[in-house]
């Protein structure tokens, strides 16, 4: 894999896992990131699917993959505690029926966590329901209201919010554009003008 | 799909005695066998299919004269998902079967009669030891996979475990790692059904120049009902009567009770299957559980397996769910081992891994096309 194909989420990330740590990905897509960190960082593990097409292409990029439905099976059917140094979840913590319980299983599983979402605080978002007066639709989040897989959309706040009260630790953070770029202003007012972030956290 | 042509089988010969499960010894015996593409210079393209309860070593291509293709012919060929332009593929009939290997049906070496039900209660294990005469007779230093659906998935278990260092890769599909009360229940009846028809002679029906054909057509129709869905029974035949109308009497009146009867004659008469081998491929799958010799930890069982593993299971097979697929998974996760595992949406039951299904073939496929990338260093020697 080229390095240019990559997404720069993906780098973040990995600046952030140490070397022949034992890694998760929870909806791990095509397997791109877990393929990344194997070359890059030694990692090994598994990733975990629910879209048959997608495990197919993690099959294809060459890593571990188990098709399974996180809102049906419970990850406690498949992992004891502490089985990683890392479980990674990039844009599907919004997907998922109850993202605060599964925080607190991939912290159990897990030694730490690395988490991706979409900010819903973001100006872009905040203008179109304040002027237009309906939900937003955009680049970072295309579908109708009605037809979308993002149940619960949280701002950079809320998230951290969720963290205190569940003595949660925030280790870094890297707020971005939709681009995947930072800028000054972005970390003095992240979650006006950050749209993705990406939390490294641990239990306190 | 082109086919991998006509094919016939061969025999090897075994003098090395095999010291059985049970207890008891064969001293020497056959394994009847096919193979498919050619075994490259590396000999590291061989894989091994494992089959199923009624199964044989006729997996692909076509004997001559015959109109139907080997039982996995779909999956099996030139440019297919087991790609024998890439693999040297490998089939053999297990100990105990009627299609060639030693078994029920065989003449005993020792008395010169027919074994009948003196053949040694064959095991999962007993049958991959047998296989590993076949390996090194081929000249395979390790298979690059073992596949099989159902028993033939157990027995890439067997493989997995008892020679760690001889598979590489393990393909398990719609299997289990043991039977549960219900399978040894319906394998229970099935024998029953074989043991108690008349014809069976206490096993001696060969010199008794007879079958049971009824105990065995009975116990294929059992079979049958727990190789299809509910849902796909429904669909197929649903309460279809074949001539239209009810007549209230015992003939055959619902189109499954026709298919059933279709099924179980065509096994009985024109398949010619032996009874006694039906009776001992039942026994080996009830007794089959690898767990118990690690004080019923599957974990354990797995833990000295060094082989990647690609576990398969359908929605809809109620023999061997996916729960059962499951378990092999967990156990393998809790070793680190490495694992991939995909669930096939199919309406078709048990039967699914034996039919086409585009998911399942490109899950399959794409598996392969892994290990032929990074394992294979040469291609097969025809491409030279």
């Amino acid at each position: 894999m080229s390095e240019t194909t990559l997404s720069p989420e993906f780098k973040l990330i990995s600046k952030w896992i140490r070397d022949e740590s034992r890694v998760l990905d929870l909806g791990c897509g095509d397997g791109q990131l877990l393929s990344y960190l194997k070359t890059t960082r030694n990692t090994t593990g598994y990733g975990m699917e629910i879209d048959p097409k997608k495990n197919i292409q993690a099959i294809a990029a060459g890593i571990n993959v188990i098709q399974s439905n996180l809102n049906s099976h419970d990850i406690y059917d498949y992992f004891d505690e502490d089985s990683f140094d890392y479980v990674i979840m990039t844009q599907a913590l919004q997907v998922v029926r109850r993202p605060d319980i599964l925080l607190d299983q991939m912290l159990t599983i897990g030694k730490e966590s690395i988490i991706t979402f979409p900010n819903f605080g973001h100006w872009r978002n905040r203008a179109q329901l304040l002027l237009d007066g309906r939900m937003p639709q955009n680049d970072a989040l295309p579908d109708t209201w009605y037809d979308t897989a993002n149940i619960h959309l949280c701002t950079f706040k809320d998230f951290e919010d969720l963290c205190a009260e569940k003595h949660i630790q925030v280790v870094d953070r890297a707020v971005v554009n939709r681009y995947h770029e930072s800028s000054i202003l972005m970390k003095l007012i992240p979650n006006l003008l950050g749209e993705v972030a990406i939390y490294r956290v641990k239990r306190k | 799909m082109k086919s991998v042509g006509i094919v016939s089988s061969q025999t090897l010969h075994v003098s090395t005695p095999l010291n059985m499960v049970c207890g008891s010894v064969l001293s020497e015996y056959d394994i009847a066998y096919e193979t498919y593409g050619s075994l490259n210079a590396e000999k590291s393209n061989a894989i091994l299919i494992c089959h199923a309860l009624s199964g044989h070593q006729h997996v692909a291509g076509f004997h001559e004269g015959d109109k139907n293709p080997g039982w996995w012919d779909d999956y099996i060929g030139p440019g297919k998902v087991i790609d024998t332009d890439q693999f040297f593929v490998v089939c053999s009939n297990n100990l105990g079967g009627c299609h060639g290997s030693s078994g029920p049906a065989s003449t005993n070496p020792a008395t010169g009669r027919v074994y009948g039900p003196d053949f040694p209660i064959v095991t999962c294990k007993d049958w991959v030891n047998s296989q590993n005469e076949l390996r090194q007779h081929l000249g395979i230093d390790a298979w690059s996979a073992v596949i099989g659906g159902s028993m033939g998935g157990m027995q890439v278990m067997q493989w997995a475990i008892d020679f760690p260092d001889k598979i590489k890769h393990a393909i398990v599909i719609a299997s289990a790692p043991k039977l549960s009360a219900q399978n040894i229940a319906f394998n229970e009846v099935a024998r029953r059904a074989i043991m108690t028809d008349p014809e069976f002679h206490d096993g001696r029906f060969i010199e008794a120049g007879t079958t049971p054909k009824r105990g065995l057509a009975l116990a294929r129709m059992l079979g049958h009902l727990t190789y299809l869905s509910d849902d796909l029974m429904g669909t197929k035949f649903g309460r279809e009567l074949r001539e239209g109308k009810l007549n209230y009497n015992f003939e055959v009146e619902f189109q499954v009770e026709s298919y059933l009867r279709y099924q179980g004659e065509k096994f009985a008469t024109k398949q010619n299957f032996d009874a006694n081998t039906y009776l001992l491929m039942t026994k080996a799958l009830d007794y089959f559980d690898p767990a118990s010799e690690y004080g019923d930890d599957l974990t354990k069982a797995l833990s000295h397996t060094t082989a990647k593993f690609l576990v398969i299971a359908f929605t809809t097979d109620w023999r061997f769910s996916p729960e059962r697929s499951h378990e092999i998974v967990k156990a393998l996760l809790d070793n680190d081992a490495d694992v991939s595992y995909a669930e096939i949406e199919s309406r078709h039951g048990h039967d699914a891994f034996l039919l086409p299904n585009e998911h399942y073939e490109e899950v399959f496929r794409t598996y392969l096309t892994q290990i032929a990338q990074k394992d294979l260093t040469a291609k097969g020697e025809q491409d030279v």
